[in-house]
Formats: C-alpha cells, structure tokens, sequence
C-alpha cells in the first residue's frame, strides 16, 4: 500500500485506540456502577470477536471447503478448551491438509 | 527477612517474567497477523508500523480491510473505538491498583500497552508499582512486535498454500476465545448467536451487504451486546470476570 495513503490510515487507528486506554487510566478513578454499561461492555467483546469471525472466517483461505474444515477443526478444539495456540494451529493444519485433498 | 534467591514481588525483573507466557502467546498471534496483513496488501514496514503503535489484535486485523479498501477515516475511527472499547473498562479497573509510584507521566505510558492480558495479570495482584508495571508490558510488546516482523517477512516468501493455512489462524484464535465461555455461560451463548446472525444479514442481504465492514463491526456487535445486556444483566461477580 501506498505509505502516504497509509500513514494517516495509521494515525487515527493508533489514537483512537490509544485514547481508549489513556483517558480512563488517567482521569478516572471511580469504578463503574451502572449495571447495564457492566453488562454491556461484559458481552461486548465476545460480541465484537463472533461478529469478526463469521462469515469472514469462511473466506480467510484459498476455499471455502478448506475454510470450513478449518473452523470445524478449531471449534472441536475450542470446545474441549484447549489453549489459544492449539486451536490456531490445529485449525491451520486441517486447512493445510484440506488444500493439499481439494 | 526475605530470601535473597526468590524473585521480590512488585520489581521490574518480577515484571518481565510474569509477561513472559504473554509475550510467547504474542509473538505467535502477531505472527499470523503480519502474514494476513502482507498478504493483504501492506509492506512489511507498514505492517510492523500498525503493531507498534496499536498493540491490539482484534483492532489491527478490523483495520487493515479499512486501509485496504480506502474507507474513511471516520468508519476507522469508530470500528476501533467500538472494538477497543472493552480497554476502557479494563483501564478503568487497573487505575484502581496502581501504587503511589505510580505518576501522572507513567500512567501515559502504562495505557500504550494495557491488552486484555496485561490486564488479567495486573488485576490478578493486590497493587502493583511502576517498575512492575514497566517490565509487564515490556516483554509483551517486544513479543508483539518481533511477531509481527516474522510474520510479514514470512508472509512475503512463505509459498500459497501455507499462507492459506495461516490466514485462519488469528479466527482460530478468536473462536478459542469465545466457545469455552459460550459453551459455560448461555447469556454468552445467546448474545454469539445474534451476532453471528446479525453479521450474516449483513453479508449476504441485499442492501445491507454494501455497508462498509467496519460499520457491520459495529452495528452487529453493538446491537448484540444491547440486546443480551438488555435481556441478561450480569451479576456483581460477573463484572469482575474479563476475557
């Protein structure tokens, strides 16, 4: 990509996210009582990832059949809670093994 | 007295170690972030640019098809917001342990590299002080960063087929994420699902498959969260539990 197309791109992506962590570190001192703000930054993220992964993760490989059994693979390991890094290279590898079938 | 072998609690080196295990889980997800990144279409330098100056993951990977596909910086700015947003909350929560070493000028510095799992150590202590504080986030970032540099000088020379295989890695990671809590908890469960249907609307709609992806982001996930915080509050102890 073009550096000076990106650069601004850059900027704005590491201020907001900065100011995100920042603002509150230094001026509030506080803790959070009100129950629907606990609760909807409780289920934000969970949210945020889900919303991130399907359907992009369909189409994050060469095929969507390889894709799919990737995902099959990572949510079999993901439910037996195995660690992060299991279940990414498991997934990775039933992708791999996918291409080299299709 | 205390033995002079054992490590003391609350120093820099005690920091370093603690963010050891992080800085290991880092260097393999910055690794699969600089591979998509490159293969997307950033150069190595521009990708390692965006984790050193970001530090976070689900933000960066939302980020790059923004840059990509030239949205604007408005739809950036606030798909990061919406996704970084849990930070606030975290660096809410870490303000309330931070020692009197602590200073105006460190607390600066200490927000850069707040990630949910910097967080989940800090918060684990009674209090922690500034050179703690100093080496938690130091062995984090440098994992973050030296990840990144592989990964896209990886994703550079690494033949298709392999890079295919990674390009999934950083969702495996997500769906490690969120299953374990969702197959435990079914609020969690419940607020996945209408995401997930949400985000599939959205896609293949008509109409509404033209809305830029970092709006999908946000509307989808916020909508969710409404609905399920709405439904299901959580209760005094569940606040206290992060990701």
């Amino acid at each position: 990509m073009n550096f000076n197309i990106f650069l601004p791109y850059l900027l704005v992506a590491a201020l907001v996210t900065y100011l995100i962590r920042a603002v509150p570190l230094v001026l509030i001192k506080k803790k959070i009582e009100n129950r629907f703000i606990l609760s909807f930054l409780y289920y934000m993220p969970y949210a945020v990832l889900s919303v991130m992964t399907i359907p992009a993760v369909f189409f994050a490989t060469n095929h969507i059949v390889t894709a799919t059994a990737g995902v099959a693979v990572a949510l079999i390991l993901a439910f037996f809670k195995r660690d992060l890094l299991t279940v990414a290279l498991g997934a990775s590898f039933a992708v791999f093994v996918a291409e080299l079938i299709v | 007295m205390k033995s002079r072998t054992e490590i003391q609690e609350n120093t820099f080196l005690k920091g370093i170690i603690d963010g050891i295990p992080i800085c290991i889980g880092y260097i393999t997800v910055a690794f699969a972030f600089g591979i998509f990144a490159v293969s997307s279409g950033l150069t190595p330098f521009e990708t390692v640019l965006i984790s050193m100056t970001n530090v976070t993951s689900a933000g960066q990977l939302a980020a790059v098809p923004i840059m990509i596909s030239g949205g604007t910086f408005f739809e950036l700015a606030a798909s990061q917001f919406v996704i970084n947003l849990r930070y606030a909350l975290m660096s809410v929560s870490l303000s309330q342990k931070l020692d009197s070493s602590v200073t105006l000028l460190d607390r600066f510095i200490i927000a850069f590299v707040n990630t949910d799992e910097v967080f989940a150590v800090a918060s684990s202590k009674k209090a922690v002080g500034k050179t703690y504080m100093f080496g938690l986030i130091l062995t984090p970032f440098l994992g973050w960063s030296a990840g990144t540099v592989i990964g896209a000088l990886a994703g550079s020379i690494l033949p298709p087929l392999v890079i295919s295989a990674f390009g999934i890695a950083i969702y495996g990671m997500f769906i490690a994420i969120v299953v374990p809590p969702a197959r435990e908890n079914k609020n969690i469960l419940f607020c996945v699902i209408i995401a997930v249907i949400l985000s599939c609307l959205f896609r293949w709609l008509p109409f509404l498959s033209g809305v830029q992806t970092g709006f999908v982001i946000i509307i989808c996930s916020v909508i969710a969260s409404v609905i399920a915080a709405l439904l299901f509050p959580i209760k005094e102890k569940e606040a206290e539990h992060e990701l």
